[in-house]
């Protein structure tokens, strides 16, 4: 989130000179305003971009909201990098459910499917939060629309894991899976999980 | 008003040991404006819930009403009159007839009921027109798009005085725009005052209800209750 939340300013900056308090007021309006942002947020961010070197302010009068931000060319070049950078995705993340997930596999006396339906039920509720927002909107605000179009598909593949772990959990009742083979890699450590 | 009610109903196909509880004690309700998604994979009863709530099929024991009224107590021309005057579904492979337009698939079900030829084809075109049809009327089938398609078997569910709406995967093989503008089209439906209900696996299709049951194994198991307006999720600081 800072990270994106300083290329977010540099790019709104890339479009000309703003005040800080524009500033905010533009990226909650470009994020569908899913991703607020306090102006203390917004001038720490300012003055770390200032020292890095990747804007410059019209004058030295500190956090004046009349001070005037303007892009770099170092600023653009970071910009124009950043843009085409992929987030790293290439590790697999400690993903919390997951780990109880699977604790609860173990856990002698655990009904590791209602474990799972609960999870399931409140990812399936955010979803129609979201989705009501988006209903509201009807399809007129674009930026909304993807970022809200952003959290349904996360969610959803978060639930349509669910479903398959679910799955695969009820068949590994009716027929158990054969031993582990010692030559596969084993995935114990990255999950966070104690044998 | 609740225009559909099941109460505790069960399914049961076959006999003995090849005995299969499709249905275990289910019992759900669906408000007049409402929609409420049945989600479950498949083999867990949601499609034989929708069939037995469109009286296709009866259940083994356990009631169903629709508007108030039970269905076991009708004749079986009661029956076909409130399928026919009360009731649309939409299946996933659309099952519009080949061989008539857009607007004589949409008109069927009032032709069937005794809606004169023209009146039908006014009110069909009326419901092609409120899902943005207007100019596909006279196409046959095969030369609509998918998801035009689609919103001819939703039209042709909701057209003239339809309180109940059955969808069974209503986005099918839709692309995810194409499905979100069928969810909006049932929204719209209910907006109206019909009562809907879907059956889908899939969550974002789900999360357009005001309800989400969830079924497993022929049994309801759970459902939602999501925090009403969305002033809980915009504007927090994460």
């Amino acid at each position: 989130m800072e990270v994106s939340v300083r290329h977010a300013l540099l790019a709104l900056l890339s479009e000309g000179p703003k005040y800080g308090l524009r500033l905010r007021e533009e990226f909650e309006a470009r994020t569908g305003e899913v991703w607020p942002l306090n102006i203390g947020q917004v001038y720490t961010t300012l003055q770390r971009l200032e020292r890095d070197g990747l804007v410059e302010s019209d004058d030295d009068e500190r956090d004046s909201p009349q001070k005037r931000f303007r892009i770099t060319a170092d600023g653009e070049r970071e910009l124009s990098k950043w843009l085409r950078t992929p987030p790293d995705m290439s590790s697999p993340p400690r993903d919390e459910l997951v780990i109880k997930v699977l604790v609860a596999m173990r856990l002698p006396g655990t009904d590791v499917r209602e474990v799972i339906q609960a999870h399931r039920r409140y990812l399936v509720e955010l979803m129609q939060q979201w989705t009501r927002i988006k209903d509201a909107d009807a399809g007129y605000d674009l930026a909304l629309g993807l970022a809200v179009d952003a959290e349904l598909f996360r969610l959803g593949a978060v639930v349509h894991w669910l479903d398959t772990a679910d799955g695969r959990i009820k068949r590994a009742a009716v027929e158990p899976p054969a031993p582990p083979r010692e030559d596969l890699p084993r995935l114990k450590r990255t999950t966070g999980v104690s044998p | 008003m609740s225009m559909l009610e099941l109460r505790q109903v069960s399914k049961v196909y076959g006999e003995g040991a090849a005995e299969v509880h499709a249905l275990r004690e289910v019992s759900l309700e669906a408000d007049t404006g409402m929609m409420v998604a049945v989600m479950g994979p498949s083999g867990s009863g949601k499609s034989t819930l929708l069939t037995i709530a469109g009286s296709l099929e009866e259940p083994t024991s356990g009631q169903v009403l629709v508007a108030g009224q039970d269905l076991a107590a009708m004749s079986r021309n009661d029956k076909a009159r409130l399928r026919r005057q009360s009731i649309g579904y939409v299946f996933q492979d659309f099952n519009l007839l080949p061989g008539l337009t857009a607007a004589e698939n949409v008109s069927l079900p009032l032709e069937l009921d005794g809606v004169g030829a023209r009146k039908a084809h006014e009110a069909a075109l009326r419901a092609l027109d409120g899902l943005g049809l207007a100019d596909r009327g006279s196409s046959y089938p095969d030369q609509l798009s998918g998801g035009e398609r689609q919103r001819v078997a939703i039209a042709r569910a909701v057209v003239g005085d339809r309180q109940l709406l059955l969808a069974d995967e209503p986005s099918g093989a839709l692309d995810s725009a194409n499905g979100e503008a069928v969810m909006r089209m049932i929204r719209t439906a209910c907006k109206r005052g019909v009562a809907a209900v879907i059956v889908t696996h899939d969550a974002q299709l789900a999360s357009w209800a005001d309800t989400v049951v969830f079924i497993r194994d022929g049994r309801i198991i759970d459902q939602t209750a999501p925090a009403p307006g969305p002033e809980s999720l915009l504007g927090q600081d994460r």
